[in-house]
This record gives C-alpha cells, sequence and structure tokens, in this order.
C-alpha cells in the first residue's frame, strides 16, 4: 500500500467507507463543509453548514451509545446543554477572553463527566431499559432548571454572549477579499468550528475502532457472553456513556460559539432530541459515517424541506385533508414515518444500504 | 379440602412501601403551620397522584406481562384526552347546567370516548408497531417514539397546533368548604376514580380467572403458554385496556388541567416513568404506590420549599433506588 493511502486509513482509524457511493458522498460532505464559505456565500447557508458540522460530533457521539452499545439515552441534549451553558455563563460573567472560554468549556466537561458517570452508576447496574427511562427524567428535570434558574442561566430567554475580538463579524483578516469573498471573523469562527468537529468526529472514529469499541459491540451483541468473558460490562457502558456526554458537550461547546447565545430552544430542548434519534437511525446505526449523512440530510431537510412542502401545500390548496399533511410544520410526521420504516426495514439505515449493494 | 393445598402459602403483602405513603403523609403535618392548609395539601397530592396511577398502570402492566416498553403511552393519553374534548365541547350545554344528572350525561360519554379512542389506537399499535419488534427493547423504544412523534403531528393535523381549552362540569368546579378545610370538588372526584379503577384492577387481577392468568404471565409466560393458554390473545387485551386506561387518565388530567395540547402526553410520560421506577417496573400496586408519594411529595415540598419541588421527584426516585434498587415490589423477571 502506498504511504498517503495507508496514512488515510490511520486517519480513519482503519474503518473505511466500504462502499464506493459512500465514499463519495462522504468526501462530497467534506468538502462542501471545508469549501462552505466560499461555495455557498450567505448568512443562512453558512448557518447550516455550520450546524451540520456541529450536529454531525452530536449525533456520532450519540452513535457511540445507540448504535455500539445499544443503550438509549435520552439525557444527550443535557450534555449538548451543559456544553453551551458552559460556555455562555464563562464567557457571559468573565468577559469574552480566550481564557474565560478554557475555564467554561473545563467546567462543562468535568460537569458532564460527573453527572453522566453517576447517572450510569445509579441505573446501568440493572437494566439497560432502566438508563434510558431515568436519562429522560434527569434530562427533563435538567431543562426546568435551566429555565427556572433565571439569574444564573437567563431563564427561557438564555444567555447572549460576546467572543474574543478576533471572531467577530466586523473583524477583517485581509484586506482583499479571498476568492470574492471578505475573510471575515465570522468565517474565521465558521472554520473554527468545521476544524473542532472534524477532529471530535476522527477522535470518536478512534474509539470506536479500538479494543474498547470492539468490547462495546460485543456487549451489544450478547452481554451475557461478554460478561462471561471477563469484560465487566458495567464498567465499559458507564465509560461510553462518559465518553458520549463528553463528545456531546463538546458539540454544545461548538453551537454555543457559533451562534453566540445559548438558550433552553437550541440545546435542551426534546424536539433536538428527537432530531438526533432520526438522524441516528435514518443515517444508519453503528456506524459513525451513518451521523454523518444522517445529520447533512436532517439538517439540509429542515431548512430547506419545508419551502418544498410549503409549494406543495399551496398547490394542493383545494383537496380536502391532504393540505393539512403536507404543511410546512407537518414536516416532522413524514420523518417520523421515514423513521418508523427505517427501524423495521433498514436497520442500519443509509450507510447499511449503500454497504450491502456494495458488489 | 385435601391437606395439599393449605401449603400453599398465602401471599405475603410487603407492607413497608404502604407505610412508606402513610408515613410521608404523616411526617409533612409538623412542617406545614396550619392544619387545614395540610389536608387541601394532601386531598390534592392524593388526586394527582391517583391521576398519574391511572395513566401510568397500563403501561406498567403491559411492561410486566410483555417485556415491551412502550414510549407511545403518551400518545395514548393525549388521543384520549383529545377525542373526549371533542365530545365535551359539543355537549357544552348539558356542562354547564346546574344539574348533577345533566354534567354527568356528559362526562361519561366523553370518557367513554377517550378510552374507546385510546384503547382502538392501541389495538393498531399492538399490531401494526409493536409485533414485529417483541423482545428487542432497543427497537421497540425506537419504534414506540417514532409512533409518539407521528401521532403527535397527526393530532396537529387533525385538531390543530394551538392547545384547547378544556371546560369542568359546573357540578366539579369550585370547592367544598368543611369549617376551614377548602378541598376542591374536582380533586375529590379524581381521588374517587382513582381508588375506583385501583379496586377494580385488583379485583380483576385477584379474583377472577384472567387475572389469575396475567398475574401468572407476568411471573413466566413460557409456563402459562405450556399448560395451554394463547398467552397471545392475553398480550392484546392486556395493552387494549391499558391505552384504554390510558385514554380515561388524559381526560381526568385533561379536565384537572383545563387545556390539551398534543405534547401533554409526553410532558406527564416523564411523571409516569419516574412512577413506574419507584414502583418496580410491571408492578400495578407498586406503580400505585409510587404514584401517590410522587403526587403527595410534589404538593407538599411545592408548600414548604417551592424552590425543591421540581426536584423533589427525581431526588425520591434516586433514594428509593438507593434503597431498592428494583423498585418498591420488585416483580420476578429480572
Amino acid at each position: 500500500m502506498s504511504a498517503p493511502v495507508s496514512f488515510l486509513g490511520e486517519l480513519l482509524s482503519g474503518d473505511r467507507p466500504r462502499s464506493r457511493v459512500l465514499a463519495v458522498l462522504l468526501v462530497a460532505v467534506l468538502i462542501a463543509l471545508a469549501a462552505a464559505p466560499f461555495l455557498f456565500p450567505g448568512t443562512r447557508s453558512l448557518n447550516v453548514a455550520a450546524k451540520v458540522a456541529v450536529f454531525i460530533v452530536l449525533v456520532a457521539s450519540y452513535d457511540l451509545l445507540l448504535g455500539y452499545t445499544g443503550i438509549v439515552s435520552f439525557a444527550h441534549t443535557m450534555f449538548f446543554g451543559i456544553g453551551g451553558y458552559g460556555v455562555g455563563i464563562a464567557m457571559g460573567k468573565l468577559g469574552a477572553g480566550w481564557g474565560s472560554l478554557a475555564l467554561g468549556v473545563a467546567i462543562a466537561l468535568v460537569a458532564a463527566t460527573v453527572l453522566a458517570f453517576a447517572i450510569g452508576l445509579l441505573s446501568l447496574r440493572v437494566r439497560a431499559i432502566f438508563f434510558t427511562m431515568i436519562t429522560l427524567a434527569v434530562a427533563s428535570f435538567f431543562q426546568i432548571l435551566a429555565s427556572q434558574l433565571s439569574w444564573f442561566t437567563g431563564g427561557e430567554d438564555g444567555l447572549n454572549f460576546k467572543l474574543p475580538p478576533m471572531l467577530l463579524p466586523s473583524t477583517r483578516l485581509f484586506e482583499a477579499p479571498l476568492f470574492g469573498v471578505d475573510v471575515t471573523g465570522r468565517i474565521l469562527s465558521y472554520y473554527l468550528v468545521f476544524l473542532c468537529a472534524l477532529g471530535l468526529f476522527l477522535v470518536l472514529l478512534r474509539v470506536v475502532n479500538s479494543p474498547f469499541g470492539r468490547v462495546l459491540l460485543a456487549i451489544r451483541e450478547n452481554e451475557f457472553r461478554a460478561e462471561a468473558l471477563g469484560y465487566r460490562t458495567v464498567v465499559y457502558r458507564s465509560v461510553a456513556n462518559c465518553v458520549a456526554a463528553l463528545g456531546a458537550t463538546c458539540a454544545g461547546v461548538l453551537y454555543a460559539l457559533w451562534l453566540r447565545y445559548t438558550g433552553p430552544d437550541t440545546t435542551l430542548s426534546f424536539n433536538i432530541m428527537i432530531d438526533i434519534l432520526l438522524m441516528v437511525v435514518i443515517g444508519g446505526m453503528g456506524t459513525l459515517y451513518g451521523a454523518v449523512l444522517g445529520a447533512t440530510l436532517f439538517v439540509v431537510a429542515q431548512n430547506y424541506l419545508q419551502d418544498l412542502m410549503k409549494l406543495a401545500s399551496d398547490g394542493l390548496a383545494g383537496v380536502p385533508l391532504l393540505p393539512a399533511l403536507l404543511h410546512p410544520d407537518r414536516w416532522l410526521l413524514w420523518l417520523g414515518i421515514l423513521f418508523i420504516l427505517c427501524v423495521y426495514y433498514f436497520p442500519n439505515g443509509i450507510v447499511g444500504r449503500l454497504r450491502k449493494t456494495r458488489t | 379440602m385435601s391437606a395439599d393445598t393449605t401449603v400453599i402459602a398465602k401471599q405475603r403483602i410487603d407492607w413497608v412501601p404502604v407505610a412508606l405513603v402513610l408515613g410521608v403523609i404523616v411526617i409533612a403535618l409538623p412542617f406545614i403551620p396550619s392544619l387545614p392548609t395540610w389536608v387541601t395539601l394532601t386531598v390534592a397530592g392524593l388526586a394527582m397522584g391517583m391521576m398519574i396511577f391511572i395513566m401510568a398502570s397500563g403501561l406498567t402492566l403491559v411492561f410486566g406481562l410483555m417485556d415491551v416498553m412502550n414510549f407511545a403511552h403518551g400518545a395514548f393519553i393525549s388521543v384520549g384526552a383529545y377525542g373526549a374534548v371533542t365530545v365535551l365541547l359539543a355537549m357544552k350545554p348539558a356542562m354547564q347546567s346546574a344539574s348533577m344528572l345533566e354534567n354527568l350525561s356528559a362526562m361519561l360519554p366523553a370518557m367513554l370516548a377517550a378510552i374507546v379512542l385510546a384503547g382502538a389506537l392501541g389495538w393498531f399499535f399492538e399490531r401494526v408497531v409493536i409485533r414485529p419488534v417483541y423482545g428487542d427493547h432497543l427497537k421497540q423504544i425506537l419504534v414506540t417514539m417514532g409512533g409518539l412523534i407521528v401521532c403527535e403531528q397527526l393530532i396537529h393535523v387533525v385538531w390543530g397546533a394551538e392547545s384547547i381549552a378544556v371546560p369542568r362540569p359546573a357540578n366539579f368546579s369550585g370547592a367544598l368548604t368543611f369549617g376551614d378545610v377548602a378541598v376542591e370538588r374536582y380533586r375529590i372526584f379524581a381521588v374517587l376514580l382513582g381508588l375506583a379503577v385501583f379496586l377494580a384492577m385488583w379485583l380483576v387481577l385477584n379474583r377472577t380467572r384472567v387475572g389469575l392468568l396475567v398475574r401468572a404471565g407476568v411471573e413466566n409466560p413460557e409456563m402459562v403458554e405450556a399448560l395451554g393458554y394463547r398467552i397471545r390473545r392475553l398480550f392484546v387485551g392486556v395493552f387494549v385496556a391499558g391505552s384504554g386506561l390510558a385514554g380515561l387518565g388524559g381526560v381526568i388530567w385533561a379536565m384537572y388541567q383545563e387545556a390539551v395540547n398534543a405534547q401533554m402526553g409526553m410532558q406527564v410520560m416523564v411523571l409516569i416513568f419516574i412512577v413506574i421506577i419507584i414502583g418496580g417496573l410491571g408492578s400495578v400496586g407498586g406503580c400505585f404506590a409510587g404514584a401517590l408519594l410522587v403526587g403527595l411529595l410534589a404538593n407538599y415540598t411545592g408548600y414548604v420549599l417551592p424552590k425543591l419541588a421540581l426536584g423533589s421527584n427525581i431526588l425520591l426516585m434516586v433514594l428509593i433506588l438507593l434503597w431498592r434498587p428494583r423498585g418498591l415490589y420488585p416483580v420476578g423477571k429480572a
């Protein structure tokens, strides 16, 4: 094998796409995200690109739980929120410096690990299903807490905060525009988000392809046998829970940095939890590339499908019931149906489908 | 009677959780300044507990019998509530009438509509959505979550996205006063209804042949099947009944909140999960005790320490799980 190819293999931790179509799609997503400010100039499309990058990390870290460990958590948005609030509160109270950013991130990471460990300790000992219900309860409690402690978290309104001057939209890095686009602090922060997301994704890829990841798969396939082979399943599941929580926290940090805002609706809401579930399952459980495709497809659909549905709904104005079913606000209905069908017929989502058709 | 039958020991009832519920009521007394307030809070807590019990009992029984965790249970609650509200709004004159009989002539059809609608939805769900994923918790959770999303969206399509105000019948609103003590009438109604449901469930489970089979099925479904009973039919029956109860609970809860929206099912689901975890998954008695505990504690702490009220349920759950990791009344299957 030639040097660059093996380097690529190393970078992907030996987990190649194993399907030509999938590889093309992944490269397309990577290029689109890497060159987004130049390919799709404009505030809306840059927002979509940043959201895709953040959600790829968020969904990939969730897949570590759902797809690799086989446990369902409803607290993933809670950790997402901890990251966002960690940054928001630190930057809001201590000023817009890199130091306060680092402090906020550090506190958020520690808090997320402790909380994830405590939840795992309390519930993973008994049954995986206990874990699901307890995470739901804890997450909803956290959501109420965030909206009630308004002196600290900004309540329902959330927190707006300032970024270090370098990342502000008014900052120009170069005198002349680059490829016809002014390189502002906004574009710099996009690249900060993008590169961090890329790095985190590669780290997660490394985790799931490590011996640790293999043990998780073994536990998912047959808990009893894994335990009999001498692996402490509780410990492995708890650690996986902590790693996933850390991933979500980092994603939360990135999202808050991009939005320069954090609040219950952007991080903690149960709707986001449902979005994550849909992305993982539609993209493909048990493969991190599924997270890439799922998140990309979903976020793009979220932003552009509604326009399409509005057209269809207006076009069918005279017909009974159909316009209501195709109303732009009902897009979740169709994704919900797609989700159920995916669970039955394509348990490995788009990626599983693509890998199967490979000859 | 032969000597053998007497050998079967009578099932001993674990009184500790019962004592716990009574203990909470008694312990709260010194913390609350006046006796009338304490009575009001206790009734409010019991009413809330009973309502949660009606909604949660079906879910816990379904889990105990079929090992199915149905997240779409919340959808049955919402759909039942919406169905009933449609009936209630159509019968507005009877609702506002001063006569109890006319009030009931609107309430009963509404409750019936809720039970039938939620039961029918449950039957459809069991057949179409859940049957292919028996025995696979992960897929059950995913599929029923998907079902919940679709149901919520369909409610939006059928009934619109705004929440609907729910009227209470004339005879069920306002409060009764006994000396210094004021108790809302609706809460008394909720307590009575909850007790009736619990009693009916207890009688069916403990005094009928079907109940015997259900209890046997919870302990060991293979054995029941091996003895020649069609456990599948039992499954479907329990599932439909549980869904119907969810619908009934939905109406009662909607009238208590005086509003319905599509998210209400999911919102109560959090409380319901806490309750059935506290009670022990699959245990109806535990569900009852857990619901009462949650209802009472929520009301007491809401009065004494409003800041803590939100966390009281979680705190209660954590404490109970530390004491009995599988809930108040652990059920046979692990």
